[in-house]
């Protein structure tokens, strides 16, 4: 190596404060906050009862599941695969919570314990399926999307199971509030805040975008991609498990599929939105936490101002293609042929 | 007569000059040899010439018409041709079906005129000379590389190009290879087209081209006659100093054994045995195809050991997957530093403490300032140019990423580091 003659290097770069502030926030979640002060403004003018306190919280009871699946989506996204299975897991979660809850004689940490464990094992299959099997990640769980919906509805026998609204905590769950915060919030709000801390401060976050951003150069540095893998399925099952535990407090009894059908597509939506990579390794949960809240805030405007939840579905779908696009358009993405 | 000319090229990315107001000739019926370091503005010149990018200032001008060249298709379309490194040949499909991609003769109805197109590519290889080293029939995946650079060359002659670039187009390619192309280009030549020829291998670079250009930090610093020059002369222009310098090299061997091959065979070496000490350089040498990559792939974890056994420092280690080789204390730099090693949308600081997190963290917290304290002291013995520690990887020149990459094992102080092709792509003075 030749030393002397090359320039000083890392004098970072002096930039004026508010383009300094652009680049902490990031210009996707900048344009996430713009979108969601337009939503709320339009539908605010439009229904006075839209932007208060009370309708607020609403929101944030309704965007709690598929706020919880929305952050796990996020994680397997970075690591360059994908879930299609949590809403069915949610099902499951949800049946195997009030049933076990009910044949417990009403103990309602077994029923959740009951529901968190199955959701391990759920998760551990999916990634076994995906590493060893070698099936594509969007094959192996839009298999596990039909299959494990199959099983809720076995083991229920296709209708709500339980009721678990005498019980303490259920009632805490569904009803609660913390510091003004309805519980459920708290939840999604802890289990953000745990994956935050884990993808952006650990060795563990670390190599997950190191995986989804060059799965050769990960194994080359010694990663154990295999896994890692597998864990972060096993991650989605245990938080899938988490929203089948609040829609059964939500709802009063497990449910097999209605309340769950549908949120592999909003928890998708609202990761790529919040500008989750598609083909990995970028991404971020600040950026799909205000997603989930702009989906939110969305769904309930239009829900108050009484447009058919046909054009809602109509909505959400255009929606998760213009997130894609717009993500491409940034990249820089070769307009030719199949998309990568 | 001149053909293919750049006037006053300028181009700057994100502030950084890559090329600095170059003008310069590609007469007919010559090969121009472009060289320079790496980040000298080859590539992008190249890129320039072929559409991919457009100059902030300056022209590309073929028989003195000035060319907008706003995509490839542009290029093309003027009769200019680049020849990548790696063309993209479609695999399931014969060589006559790759040349003619999108131009296919056809019978009535849509049917492929199969006939035409064997007689068309036979009849274009016969006037080549080539009709021996491909056949029209042979599918795209069975051909090597020398020969998916034929069918890119194929394809440029059947639309009537004028230039043809070649981007270090031997980097891939075993000697007898090298010598068919060489051939080649030495008949596009002879045929009247312009030929720009970029490589690293000065010994390429007498044997073929009439005209040497050089470039520096982006700017132009002479064209030479290759009859009128030699190695030293170019070297000296490319690095702005004197070579004698750049091949003083310490040895340094004390003597401990670190590295003990014993009889390795795998599926593609067999064999091998060899011994490294501490402090000590073993080059590899082998043409492609040897089995040199091959062996650093097992060395490494990354293929499969059959028979023999590996010691690092006298212990024995079992290499079943990467991070056998990580643990045992190798590193390892390889061939395709984009594909292979690099995280190319994440930081400088990303990249280098990859290896090292194990080291760095607390209760599985990574230490940041302990990260960025080690980045910098590696990003400055390697003289990584970045602006910051911070800078996304992929912006940086691929001699600079390299480093990156030597950056990252050299942190963890790994006891033998593997090196495969280091010099691909970067310049003697890297």
């Amino acid at each position: 190596m030749t030393t002397a003659t090359r320039e000083p290097v890392d004098t970072p770069p002096k930039e004026p404060a508010p383009r300094r502030i652009l680049t902490t926030v990031g210009p996707q979640n900048v344009s996430l906050i713009g979108a969601l002060v337009v939503v709320v403004a339009i539908f605010s003018w439009l229904n006075s009862g839209y932007f208060t306190w009370d309708n607020i919280q609403v929101i944030g009871e309704a965007a709690t599941v598929a706020g919880l699946l929305a952050v796990v989506q996020t994680v397997v996204i970075i690591c360059g695969a994908m879930d299609i299975s949590v809403g069915s897991q949610t099902g499951v979660a949800s049946v195997v919570s009030a049933m076990a809850f009910t044949s417990t004689g009403h103990n309602p940490l077994l029923g959740m314990a009951a529901a968190i464990g199955l959701g391990v094992v759920i998760g551990i299959l999916n990634g076994l399926i995906i590493v060893y099997g070698r099936v594509n990640p969007v094959i192996a769980t839009l298999a596990g999307l039909a299959a494990y919906k199959g099983v809720a509805q076995l083991i229920s026998g296709g209708r709500a199971q339980g009721f678990v609204l005498g019980d303490d905590l259920f009632i805490f769950i569904a009803r609660g509030r913390i510091a003004g915060i309805p519980v459920q919030v708290v939840i999604l709000i802890l289990v953000a805040i745990a994956v935050h801390l884990m993808l952006k401060y650990t060795d563990i976050g670390r190599n997950i975008y190191a995986i989804g951003g060059n799965d050769t150069a990960a194994r080359l540095a010694g990663i154990n991609i295999n896994k890692y893998l597998i864990a972060v399925y096993a991650l989605a099952g245990i938080v899938s498990a988490f929203a089948g535990i609040v829609l059964t407090a939500r709802t009063g009894s497990g449910q097999p599929t209605s309340g769950s059908e549908g949120l592999e597509l909003q928890s998708i939506t609202a990761a790529a939105l919040g500008g989750c990579a598609l083909k990995g390794g970028k991404g971020g949960i600040g950026g799909t936490l205000l997603a989930v809240l702009l989906l939110g805030a969305l769904n309930n405007g239009l829900n108050v101002v009484g447009v058919n939840t046909f054009w809602q579905n109509v909505a959400q779908g255009a929606l998760l293609v213009v997130a894609v696009i717009i993500q491409q358009r940034r990249s820089g993405e070769r307009a030719v042929g199949l998309p990568t | 007569m001149t053909e293919l000319s750049v006037a006053g090229i300028s181009k700057r990315f994100a502030g950084v000059r890559a090329l600095n107001d170059v003008t310069l000739e590609f007469p007919s019926g010559a090969v121009t040899a472009l060289m320079g370091e790496n980040g000298a503005g080859k590539s992008t010149l190249i890129k320039i010439i072929n559409g991919d990018y457009l100059p902030d200032e300056g022209q590309v001008v073929l028989d003195g018409r000035p060319l907008g060249l706003h995509s490839p298709a542009d290029a093309r379309q003027a009769g200019i041709r680049v020849i990548p490194q790696e063309p993209e040949i479609v695999p399931h499909v014969s060589v006559a079906e790759n040349v003619y991609l999108g131009a296919l003769p056809r019978k009535a109805g849509r049917a492929l005129d199969r006939a035409t197109l064997n007689r068309r590519v036979r009849a274009d290889l016969e006037r080549l000379g080539f009709e021996r080293v491909i056949r029209p029939e042979t599918l795209g995946s069975h051909l090597t590389p020398a020969q998916r650079q034929l069918v890119e060359i194929l394809r440029a002659l059947t639309t009537d190009a004028k230039v043809i670039a070649f981007d270090e187009p031997t980097s891939s390619l075993s000697e007898n290879e090298v010598e068919a192309l060489f051939t080649l280009i030495r008949r596009l030549r002879e045929d009247g087209l312009a030929v720009i020829y970029v490589s690293h291998r000065m010994q390429e670079i007498f044997q073929l081209a009439d005209h040497i250009a050089v470039l520096r930090d982006g700017g132009l610093v002479g064209v030479r006659d290759a009859a009128d020059t030699d190695e030293n002369d170019i070297v000296r222009m490319m690095v702005g100093r004197d070579l004698s310098s750049m091949f003083a090299r310490e040895h340094s061997a004390t003597g401990k054994v670190v590295l003990e091959v014993d009889e390795v065979t795998t599926d593609d070496v067999h064999d091998i045995s060899l011994t490294v000490h501490a402090g000590e350089v073993v080059a590899l040498a082998g043409l492609v195809g040897a089995g040199r990559s091959e062996l650093a792939g097992a060395l490494v974890g990354d293929l499969p050991i059959r028979s023999g056994e590996v010691k690092v420092e006298g212990k024995r280690v079992r290499l079943r997957q990467p991070r056998d080789a990580v643990r045992a204390g190798m590193g390892y730099a390889p061939e395709e530093r984009k594909a292979q090693a690099l995280l190319l949308e994440r930081t400088v600081r990303d990249n280098t403490s990859l290896v090292v997190l194990d080291r760095l963290r607390r209760f599985r917290f990574v230490r940041r300032g302990e990260e960025r304290r080690l980045t910098r002291e590696f990003v400055d013995r390697l003289n990584v140019r970045t602006p910051s520690i911070e800078h996304e990887v992929r912006k940086l020149s691929g001699g600079n990423q390299q480093k990156v990459v030597l950056a990252r094992w050299l942190a963890r102080k790994p006891k033998v580091l593997i090196l495969d092709e280091p010099t691909r792509g970067i310049d003697v003075g890297a």
